[in-house]
């Protein structure tokens, strides 16, 4: 099919950008250890305090550290995207008979393995230190992660698209990041806020992302917040995916 | 479309395009008609703003039209344009290729987007590599060509799939004088292969020395269209450029009624005359301006230039005008 062929060849192209980059690979296998490093001798001590949820720090910190990394790890992608605007690559790949999903998905793809990478990279390097986790648990876990930065990366590839300059796209995208982040619970458990804050973080999708990982991260995978955590990312990165699909066909005038 | 002639590769009728911004419209295309023959070199010719990149970017699918019909390649654009980017090329004015990938790499890629084969795509990268001599640059990445390189590399992305039509916009814009001659030297030959290009330009000796025919562009609309000899034989006659010590209005009035004279105006602060035949008329200035004890500073006489046919049709020069 002509849409999987073009997808194809269009990550290609930029998983090759990113492979041949040793500074955009070494950052993206830094990232986690640093997070681990930096973060996780916090952790110990915390975790020995009273009323501190069960299943050990790493089990409950990593997974809000991963939902955190596939958001972040995809937020800034639109910035490639408008240089290759400016470069007049976008036109001239606009002007081929290339797919428009795939101009889209070919990239976000990209995007996708690298922050799925970096999130195995986290995992494995948690496991001697107390992480523990079910083989299973880490591919479910994986694919929820890398929906998180499909979503993230298609809708920062429409807002580049439709905004066209760094100088706009930054602040919009980080702006939106910021309640995003704070209202899925990664830092403090929504259970604890206030009733109106918690009916607001309700259509947060990151909230059930969180809830879906640290799910699985207790060794629940069966408890139906994970197959619903799952299922909304997954219908709303195919939404965010024909979007910015719809982008890439309109005219980038 | 009524009356579609078959060996128009491009046909146009109204073609219009308006930007909307929250303050004002801009109408970049007011109503554009074009006929664009198989197998010729059509130049568009005008200053900054006229509308050049807007009218190609819209025949080449990039940007949906406010208005009017077009047939590129055969095609309706408002409903096939799938089958007409299969058929056209297109080198934008930013060029297209990535600063960070070979150019070999480049070609190859785009290859495969219309469809190629791994193999064949590699083997018409080569070919092409060849053919415009970027041997010693093709597998440098191309942040590292020279301007001419790069525009080569532009226009060999253009040609991957042998297209019967190119667009390129702007091919020689910024580039030394003998990089210049290289990519009309690939013009050329693209055009003895058959290959219609519709080309934009700011200079008037390439639209001149390139283009089988050119439409000149001011503010949307085309304001001439034809080859450049039948353009500039319509000015007829010769050009007088002439300044006097003093006021040159003075010297306008004492010419312009003059019967030799077919159309005077003033011109960067010189007297400017289409007239019949330049070396009657020359004397007879010279007389004139004797009679009226006016002092001649400088003057010239010449055959009409492209110039002269845009500053007949929109009043400015277009060396101002493009400046
Ligand atoms: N995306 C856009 N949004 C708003 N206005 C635009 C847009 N693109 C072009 N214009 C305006 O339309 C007019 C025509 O622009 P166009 O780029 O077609 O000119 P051009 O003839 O190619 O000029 P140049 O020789 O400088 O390349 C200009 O006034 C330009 O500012
Ligand atoms: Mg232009």
């Amino acid at each position: 099919m002509k849409v999987l062929r073009d997808t194809w060849l269009v990550f290609g192209r930029y998983f090759g950008l990113f492979i041949r980059n040793p500074v955009w690979v070494a950052i993206g296998v830094l990232q986690p250890v640093l997070y681990l490093v930096l973060f996780a001798p916090l952790l110990n001590p915390i975790a020995t305090m009273r009323g501190f949820p069960p299943g050990g720090a790493y089990n409950v910190f990593v997974p809000g550290l991963l939902v955190q990394l596939g958001m972040f790890g995809a937020a800034g992608v639109g910035f490639s995207l408008i240089a290759e605007l400016r470069m007049g690559v976008i036109e001239r790949l606009r002007v081929t008979p290339v797919s428009r999903v795939a101009l889209l998905f070919g990239r976000a793809l990209r995007d996708m393995f690298s922050i799925v990478l970096q999130s195995l990279i986290l995992i494995l390097i948690a496991l001697p230190f107390g992480l523990s986790i079910h083989p299973l648990g880490v591919v479910v876990v994986l694919a929820l992660i890398g929906l998180i930065g499909l979503l993230t990366a298609s809708i920062a590839y429409a807002v580049a698209l439709v905004v066209k300059s760094e100088d706009s796209y930054a602040p919009i995208v980080f702006t939106a990041a910021l309640p995003i982040l704070l209202l899925s619970g990664v830092l403090l458990p929504m259970s604890i806020a206030p009733k109106w804050l918690q009916n607001i973080a309700a259509v947060n999708p990151l909230l059930y992302a969180v809830d879906a990982a640290r799910h699985i991260f207790n060794d629940n995978l069966g408890d139906p917040s994970v197959a619903k955590g799952v299922l909304i990312l997954a219908v709303l990165s195919v939404i965010s995916v024909v979007i910015g699909a719809r982008q890439f066909g309109r005219a980038v005038a | 479309m009524a009356g579609t002639n078959p060996e128009a590769v491009i046909e146009t009728r109204g073609l219009r395009r308006v930007f909307k911004s929250r303050r004002r419209q801009v109408d970049a295309v007011a109503g554009v008609d074009l006929n664009v023959s198989r197998g010729e070199i059509f130049g568009f010719l005008g200053p900054n703003g006229a509308g050049k990149t807007t009218t190609l970017r819209m025949l080449a699918t990039l940007l949906p039209p406010s208005g009017g019909t077009a047939r590129v390649a055969g095609c309706e654009l408002a409903t096939q344009q799938d089958r007409i980017r299969e058929r056209i090329g297109y080198v934008g004015q930013a060029g297209g290729s990535d600063r960070e990938i070979t150019g070999r790499t480049e070609l190859v890629f785009q290859g495969r987007l219309y469809g190629m084969s791994t193999q064949a795509a590699h083997r018409r990268a080569a070919e092409l590599i060849e053919m415009l001599e970027l041997e010693g640059a093709a597998d440098r990445k191309t942040g590292t060509y020279s301007g001419g390189q790069k525009r080569r590399l532009d226009i060999g992305m253009g040609l991957v799939h042998s297209p019967e039509l190119l667009f390129l916009d702007e091919p020689t814009t910024g580039l030394d004088p003998q990089s210049r001659a290289r990519v009309w030297d690939e013009v050329r030959r693209m055009h003895e292969r058959g290959t219609t290009v519709f080309l934009t330009t700011h200079y008037l000796d390439e639209a001149d020395a390139l283009c089988d025919r050119i439409a000149i562009i001011d503010y949307g609309k085309i304001v001439a269209e034809g080859s450049p000899e039948e353009l500039k034989r319509a000015i007829a006659g010769d050009v007088v450029n002439f300044t006097i010590a003093g006021d040159q209005q003075r010297a306008l009035d004492l010419v312009k009624d003059q019967d030799f004279v077919r159309e005077a105006r003033l011109e960067n602060g010189s007297v400017h005359l289409y007239v019949d035949r330049g070396e009657v008329a020359m004397p007879a200035i010279l007389r004139l301006l004797d009679a009226a004890r006016l002092q001649l500073m400088t003057v010239e006489l010449h055959r009409p230039s492209l110039d002269d046919v845009f500053l007949r049709q929109t009043g400015r020069s277009l060396r101002e005008a493009a400046a």
